[in-house]
């Protein structure tokens, strides 16, 4: 019997290597690589590595991905004026940054002043696009359902809305996120104060329950499997229909926890919804920034939603009110 | 021989978790950190100081030891010397003692040779025309903008602190430029920024708002939009944010000493220091246009920045990383002389302040 009670998988497969269903017929993409067994990658996944296949999208993908990274990464080279060691110090500081306002969403700004973020947008988008389609047609040539692609697609409805949708509806490629570590992290705080505190946009909130409650939901649901495993609570497919003794045991657990219960075949649909409304919702709260509200806090205040607390101190006025014009 | 390969991998990966790890956390304050709630609970208002690290800014802020008071009485120094412009209405002992004072605080290494020609004490060299506009911008300062120094006000050591140059000099436009050639345009940004607490936001968040007559104002005032145009960009709101930095850095304070940061707008929630800064931020302002940037031709080009601007001020040039400049000690009343100042123009160095306008 196979062993649960572990922060790593115990039980290894060693056979003759797994080489799939034959190819497709019109894929010219072999299959490469000699596969082969590995002890460490067993501890937390399949131990067979390899082999892999890429097709004409996952090719495409990866070429158009360099491409987007090389733009990236030589304009950061450039900003520290091609010093090396400056590059690895500054590396999380650097990033390629969108055109500036003054350019609104010219589609050829100037090469050095944004032209390079619209190409590396470009190149990123289609290489994540054309990743989309291995990921489709991966699905359809194992004659499996399309979920991955889906929820694969609503994470690209999210970058979409932030570096490319919004921008337009804006008119301005300067509110787009430039390709940095921390810049985009500063973009996101910059934005933040910018539309008066993202916090009280309501698809910004349901964004964050979606996010924090999979990460809930994953930890439910691994730890429910995990813990009814030795009745073989981890062949849940099967379980859907013949519920078995594992199933029963973690239902009753929940439904003396909560009073309720998933099942088998519905905690899977919970856990991909939870996924999916996160970058859809997100998406959306991102889209009607700046476009439909201007300042969410004020937009909370109108809509009463955004509470009054107590004054502490004694009423201040603004200054600039208070003497006019100011200088 | 495997073995000790093996050995040596796994010694290898430690050292290297405990080197990444090391990385991260080079920048943090060892605790023990103190929190003392400033707002209404509930609200994130509060002030997180570490008292062993405010021990040592406390340290290095101390009010330098008090010269004797001048005795009362004699002639004023118009008459005792020749081409007394500024301090004019001072008595001759009230005049030395503020030479005396001038020199331990701004050059005490230097002398008082660094203002005047030894030869000749009358001569108006260039850093004479300096120290004499300097003069009149304390007393400006001290009567003017009671808003932001209160009756605390400024001495010469408020900002020299027994340097020729105070701390915090920038200079308008002066930053890193983009790469030459056809790559690397970084916005002005995108580098570790001294100016913003080594955050990767704009490297001169003092250029338009802390000279000339640029806004820091960014966040939308209504629930919808105007349909007016996009208002400030994020690049904008990125400078503002930069300031602010600059700001709490200046001060060893947070941002909720003086905003609610639920809505960094709202004046009816804020902290009444809030105002304080404000007229901090339009004090700097004019001080810079009025006094600093006229003074360029009394200058020698050392000084001058690298496309030939005269030195600015910033918070940092008061504050020294303290709320309260020098602790908040009252230095200024052991001073009298320096509100004797006469604020009539001085040659070479631009013309007379106007009144503030706040």
């Amino acid at each position: 019997m196979a062993e649960y009670q572990n922060i790593f998988t115990r039980v290894q497969v060693r056979t003759i290597p797994e080489m799939g269903s034959p190819r497709a017929p019109g894929d010219i993409f072999a299959r490469t690589g000699e596969p082969f067994f590995n002890r460490w990658a067993g501890w937390v996944g399949d131990a067979q590595v390899g082999p892999i296949h890429l097709g004409v999208y996952g090719v495409m993908s990866l070429i158009c991905g360099f491409i987007a990274i090389e733009i990236i990464g030589l304009n950061m080279l450039a900003s520290v004026h091609w010093d090396p060691i400056q590059f690895v110090r500054q590396l999380p500081w650097l990033a390629l940054e969108p055109p500036p306002a003054k350019y609104g969403i010219k589609i050829f700004p100037p090469l050095n002043e944004g032209g390079w973020w619209l190409m590396a947008g470009f190149f990123l988008t289609s290489s994540i696009l054309l990743w989309w389609l291995k990921v489709y047609s991966n699905a359809r040539a194992l004659g499996m359902g399309t979920h991955v692609a889906w929820a694969f697609a609503s994470a690209i409805f999210l970058y979409l809305s932030l570096g490319f949708i919004r921008p337009l509806l804006m008119g301005s490629w300067s509110e787009a996120v430039p390709f940095g570590i921390f810049p985009h992290l500063d973009w996101t705080a910059a934005f933040s104060i910018r539309y008066g505190n993202l916090f009280y946009n309501p698809f910004h909130m349901l964004s964050i329950v979606f996010l924090y409650g999979s990460t809930l939901l994953f930890a439910m649901h691994g730890a429910t499997i995990l813990a009814v495993g030795q009745y073989g609570g981890e062949r849940e497919i099967e379980q859907i229909v013949d519920r078995g003794t594992a199933s029963e045991r973690a239902a009753l657990f929940w439904r003396w926890t909560m009073g309720f219960n998933a099942s088998m075949e519905s905690i899977h649909r919970w856990a991909w919804w939870f996924a999916v409304l996160c970058t859809l919702t997100g998406g959306i709260g991102i889209l009607l920034t700046g476009t439909v509200v201007e300042n969410w806090y004020l937009w909370g205040v109108k809509h009463g939603y955004a509470p009054s607390y107590p004054a502490i101190y004694p009423p201040i006025t603004d200054p600039a009110v208070l003497n006019g014009a100011a200088q | 021989m495997k073995t000790a390969f093996r050995i040596a991998v796994a010694l290898g990966a430690v050292f290297t978790v405990f080197m990444v790890i090391g990385v991260f956390i080079a920048g943090w304050e060892r605790p023990p950190m103190v929190s003392k709630q400033i707002g209404y609970r509930g609200l994130g208002m509060e002030q997180i100081t570490n008292p062993r690290l405010a021990g040592k800014t406390l340290a290095s802020n101390q009010v330098p030891e008090l010269i004797d008071p001048a005795p009362p009485g004699g002639r004023p120094a118009r008459e005792a010397y020749t081409n007394v412009q500024v301090l004019g209405d001072l008595t001759e002992d009230q005049f030395n003692r503020i030479m005396v004072a001038i020199t331990a605080w701004v050059s005490p290494e230097q002398g008082c040779g660094y203002c005047h020609n030894l030869e000749n004490l009358a001569d108006d060299v260039p850093h004479k025309v300096v120290a004499r506009r300097m003069f009149q911008m304390t007393k400006h300062l001290n009567q003017d903008w009671t808003t932001h120094v209160a009756q605390t006000g400024v001495t010469c050591y408020t900002c020299h602190r027994g340097k020729p140059l105070p701390a915090g000099i920038w200079f308008p436009g002066d930053r890193d430029g983009p790469a030459k050639g056809m790559a690397g345009y970084d916005g002005g940004q995108n580098h570790p920024s001294p100016a913003a607490a080594l955050a990767s936001l704009p490297l001169d968040p003092f250029t338009g708002v802390l000279d000339g007559t640029g806004e820091a104002r960014v966040v939308g005032k209504t629930a919808l939009p105007t349909g007016k145009g996009i208002g400030a960009s994020i690049q904008k709101t990125e400078h503002t944010y930069a300031l602010m930095m600059h700001i709490s850095n200046a001060l060893g304070v947070n941002c909720t000493y003086c905003h609610n940061s639920r809505a960094f707008l709202a004046w009816d929630q804020s902290v009444p220091t809030r105002a304080t800064a404000f007229y901090g931020i339009r004090m700097v302002r004019y001080l810079n246009n009025n006094f600093l940037t006229p003074l360029r031709p009394a200058y020698e080009p050392a000084r001058l920045g690298p496309q030939g601007q005269a030195p600015q001020l910033n918070c940092v040039t008061c504050h020294h990383g303290q709320p309260k400049p020098l602790g908040g000690a009252q230095m200024l009343k052991d001073y009298p002389e320096l509100n004797a100042a006469i604020l009539t123009p001085v040659p070479g160095a631009g013309p007379a302040p106007a009144p503030a306008s706040q």
